[in-house]
């Protein structure tokens, strides 16, 4: 068992509750993503109670992140975009602590179940067309049309543009799940050479010192990755906000 | 030596089975990330934690750390205004200070060219006061020097016709008729 490298993304039921026949059991999932919020609110929360005009290390890192945030979204989005920003900080907040914390040795990753990134991916898209319809009603397809294609080509562009809006949710969900997924997968099968090799006596310990290395470095990898995929996610966010600010291209 | 290998690959191939049994034993089920039976519990549950998540950093995180910046961003706004408007009253000040340094240095100067003016008025009025009474000094010392001098030729005159008929008296033996002797002395000394 300690050697499955899939063991770690297995869903336990921690306190089974079941409503209307519908499982809605509380999991080691809900958990982490309870461990999650619970840690980033508190983080943001606790860091900046002073409210000191001199910020010291820790307000300095949430302001930092704040400042990041709005910046990407004022960046991409323009002042109009910036509406947003409590979703898209939360947004950035919520992957970014859940990447982190899968990295402690026994934590479970969220961010490595499909169903999760997808229902954030769908938050994203949802926010989109319920806002471009909102805001822009029946112009808001004007997304669809870019200007300045001629005539016949219209209905290919238009199919192709469709196409590649309804993909969004999917690549944003999946691009996410499948970082942190593989990443854990490869430390994991690296970490279980150490352990196989290890066993193999004198010549193994020696040669266990090359996974052990993979390990090492994978690990420092694995931290670059979870905050890179947190930024990717809002960043890509922004973006597809933009489009529900500013659908005329 | 000829051991190790052999409990080495012994232990080795048991591990494989022991990993091959468990990859088995999941196998059955589905890759754990698309097992649908957890789908909607973690929906509802991401759904109530990233919802409260959303609210509290909307209500409270968002106002607070865009207020602490917002703050700060005015205070300096403010203490540049401060600053700059110190430099400027810096600057007056010592505009003013220049002026009324040169003034002083004017007034400075035009009290010196008055003391000195009247300094030397004085000086001047000093001079010919002393001037005037060595003059007059001089003066009565010159006349008393011509009266001294008159009464020494009047008795010079004497002197000379008494040691004229004197020496008349002795030469010839007859008294000098004093009149002739008076002309004689007379007549040398003009």
């Amino acid at each position: 068992m300690a050697n499955d490298p899939i063991h770690q993304f297995h869903i336990s039921k921690l306190i089974p509750i079941e409503v209307g026949g519908i499982d809605l059991s509380f999991t080691n999932s809900s958990l982490f993503m309870v461990a999650t919020v619970a840690s980033a609110a508190a983080f943001l929360y606790f860091t900046t109670t002073s409210r000191s005009l001199v910020p010291g290390r820790a307000q300095s890192m949430a302001e930092m992140s704040y400042e990041f945030v709005a910046n990407m979204l004022r960046d991409s989005a323009g002042t109009a975009g910036m509406r947003f920003f409590p979703l898209v900080f939360s947004l950035f907040m919520f992957v970014l602590f859940a990447n982190m914390l899968g990295m402690f040795p026994y934590f479970f990753t969220v961010t490595s179940q499909i169903i999760v990134t997808f229902s954030l991916a769908l938050v994203v898209i949802g926010t989109v067309v319920l806002y471009g319809f909102y805001k822009h009603g029946l112009k808001f397809l004007g997304l669809f049309v870019p200007s300045g294609v001629p005539g016949a080509l219209v209905p290919l562009v238009v199919a192709i543009e469709v196409i590649s809006f309804l993909s969004r949710p999917v690549s944003l969900s999946v691009r996410l799940f499948a970082s942190m997924l593989a990443g854990h997968i490869t430390l994991k099968v690296f970490a279980g050479f150490i352990v196989s090799l290890g066993a193999l006596g004198p010549l193994g310990i020696a040669t266990a010192v090359l996974p052990l290395l993979m390990t090492v470095a994978l690990t420092g990898l694995e931290f670059l990755i979870s905050f890179i995929q947190a930024y990717v996610f809002a960043i890509l966010t922004c973006m597809y906000l933009n489009d529900a600010v500013h659908p005329n291209h | 030596m000829f051991v190790a290998p052999a409990f080495a690959q012994e232990s080795g191939s048991d591990n494989q089975l022991q990993t091959e049994l468990a990859v088995e034993t999941h196998e059955e089920g589905v890759f754990p990330p698309f097992d649908s039976t957890h789908f909607a519990s973690q929906i509802v549950w991401l759904a109530i934690t990233f919802g409260l998540f959303y609210l509290f950093l909307k209500k409270v995180v968002v106002p607070r750390i865009g207020g602490i910046i917002e703050n700060r961003n005015g205070q300096i706004a403010q203490d540049l205004e401060q600053a700059s408007r110190m430099k400027a009253e810096a600057d007056a000040a010592v505009a003013a200070y220049e002026q009324e340094l040169a003034d002083a240095k004017a007034k400075a100067n035009a009290i010196g060219q008055q003391a000195r003016d009247a300094a030397k008025a004085d000086a001047e009025v000093e001079r010919k006061k002393v001037e005037a009474e060595l003059e007059a000094k001089l003066a009565g010392a010159e006349a008393r020097i011509a009266l001294i001098k008159d009464e020494a030729m009047r008795d010079v005159g004497q002197i000379a016709e008494g040691a004229a008929s004197a020496i008349v008296q002795q030469l010839v033996g007859a008294e000098a008729d004093q009149s002739a002797v008076a002309a004689a002395v007379k007549a040398v000394r003009s």
